[in-house]
């Protein structure tokens, strides 16, 4: 009997038999963080322009600053480039970038979390790809590397 | 407090400058900024737009992109590659905040369509992660150089940038189930190939790929400019997996967005920390173009793939002509 085809529900739920078990890890960690990273960035939005939580730079004044260039912006905020917006949580604009970093590091989780799958099988061409890959985002996530202006 | 007196910053007439405001709102809005209302509303107007008013911009931002993200998947385009040459063209923003924002909205969408492409074996860990870590790094270094550069000059190379992504997708070919004949040493080492079940015809497809270094070296091209310009660069990956290194269509299609999540996750850091990253700019783009693809999607067997994509391809080389010309001075 010939089987009906999936609906898009199953087609995007069900996973493919032909599917390692480090493709379902991944997936299931990058969904977490992502699903997260989401939350964090809604709530933090809904406080910002709700008004629940003072910002940093009042909304008010942003059409003076963002038609300037991002440096323009930080000095005029008094805020350091690098990290120094990380030193502002408890301020409505700045709790935004929590969850702007948290979906710009949820694929690192992810990676870290294949690993292990990847070095059982001895797949060590694989696991140092992946290593790479976490070094490189860990570089970009640090400002080791970054521009003076 | 440095910014205690940034509300202050914008004086000036305030029915004026209001209107004005809502008049280049508008404009945004339709995607089209006459030449009569650029000659009476020029950049210092944008500049010096009404505090009182400030809403105007996230609003007709949501609005735009969630039409954006909407003819974007019938298009089978990405929301980035719109979003920042339109956004960039017609809207008071500088570029930076603009190209990161753009990179958020392609970050958003690479992240929430990869576990059900994984999950479905139409990303491939295998294949992509090799790609991701030198598009990554390159990314950084053009997100570096990007920042650094001049806005005009950005603006301008955007453009042409832009132009010679219209002459891709006008004139790009694509192929199924490509012919490799071999692995190359690379690619078998990395274990590039795999099965997927093609859900159209049930078929199990078995597929490897080739050319690994030559896609390498595309890869990082592609990383420089996704982290230059802020532009998920789906455009670019999909036909160097496909027709270069042989990955059937849909895997290239499914892999390239996995690569994007990683690719632009690198460059949004670099934005992030140079504080490109304006959240009034970046999460209504970000929701509204993720909104307008939900509905893009639904209306994907309704709307005429080939002519959305025709018009996108028009309203691209719009935007990449306005890009370059505010670039280089010709229309600021």
């Amino acid at each position: 009997m010939k089987r009906d085809l999936p609906t898009a529900t199953e087609e995007r739920d069900t996973p493919s038999p032909h599917v390692s078990d480090e493709h379902l890890r991944y997936a299931k960690w990058l969904a977490r963080g992502t699903w997260f990273g989401f939350a964090v960035m809604a709530i933090g939005f809904l406080a910002y322009v709700g008004g629940a939580l003072d910002p940093h730079v009042p909304l008010d004044g942003l059409p003076a600053l963002w038609s300037q260039p991002a440096a323009s912006y930080l000095q005029a905020a008094g805020i350091r480039s690098g990290w120094g917006w990380a030193a502002l949580l408890h301020k409505a604009d700045m709790l935004n970038l929590v969850g702007v970093a948290l979906l710009a590091g949820c694929s690192a989780l992810a990676l870290v979390a294949v690993i292990p799958l990847y070095a059982r099988q001895r797949e060590r061409v694989l696991v140092a790809v992946c290593v790479l890959e976490i070094v490189v985002m860990t570089v970009a996530a640090s400002n080791l590397v970054s521009i003076s202006h | 407090m440095a910014c205690a007196n940034l509300s202050a910053g914008a004086s000036g007439p305030l029915v004026t400058t209001t209107g004005r405001s809502l008049g280049r709102a508008a404009a945004a809005l339709a995607l089209l900024a006459p030449p009569a209302l650029g000659a009476d509303v020029g950049a210092a107007d944008v500049v010096a737009l009404d505090a009182a008013a400030w809403w105007i911009w996230p609003l007709a931002l949501f609005a735009v992109c969630f039409v954006l993200g909407m003819i974007a998947v019938p298009a089978g385009v990405g929301g980035g590659v719109l979003f920042v040459p339109i956004v960039g063209g017609f809207f008071p923003f500088h570029l930076d905040f603009v190209r990161g924002a753009g990179l958020l909205v392609a970050l958003a969408s690479a992240l929430s369509a990869g576990p059900s492409l994984l999950r479905n074996g139409l990303a491939h860990l295998n294949l992509g992660l090799p790609l991701a870590v030198v598009a990554s790094a390159s990314a950084i270094v053009g997100a570096l150089v990007g920042l650094a550069l001049p806005a005009a000059t950005v603006q301008s190379a955007l453009g042409v940038t832009i132009l010679g992504i219209v002459v891709l997708m006008a004139s790009a070919t694509r192929s199924e189930y490509p012919e490799v004949a071999a692995a190359d040493s690379w690619s078998a080492a990395l274990r590039m190939h795999g099965v997927f079940v093609d859900v159209a015809t049930g078929d199990a497809v078995a597929w490897r790929t080739h050319r690994t270094p030559h896609g390498l070296a595309v890869f990082a091209l592609i990383g420089v400019m996704a982290g230059m310009f802020g532009l998920g660069a789906g455009w670019a990956n999909v036909p160097t997996l496909n027709l270069l290194m042989g990955a059937p269509l849909k895997v290239s299609a499914g892999t390239s967005s996995f690569v994007l999540s990683l690719v632009d996750s690198s460059a949004a850091w670099v934005y992030l920390h140079q504080g490109a990253v304006l959240p009034i700019v970046a999460v209504p783009s970000m929701v509204g173009v993720a909104l307008g693809a939900r509905i893009g999607a639904r209306l994907l067997t309704v709307l005429p793939g080939a002519t959305i994509r025709r018009a996108v391809i028009v309203l691209l080389a719009f935007a990449g002509a306005r890009s370059l010309l505010k670039g280089v001075g010709i229309w600021p």
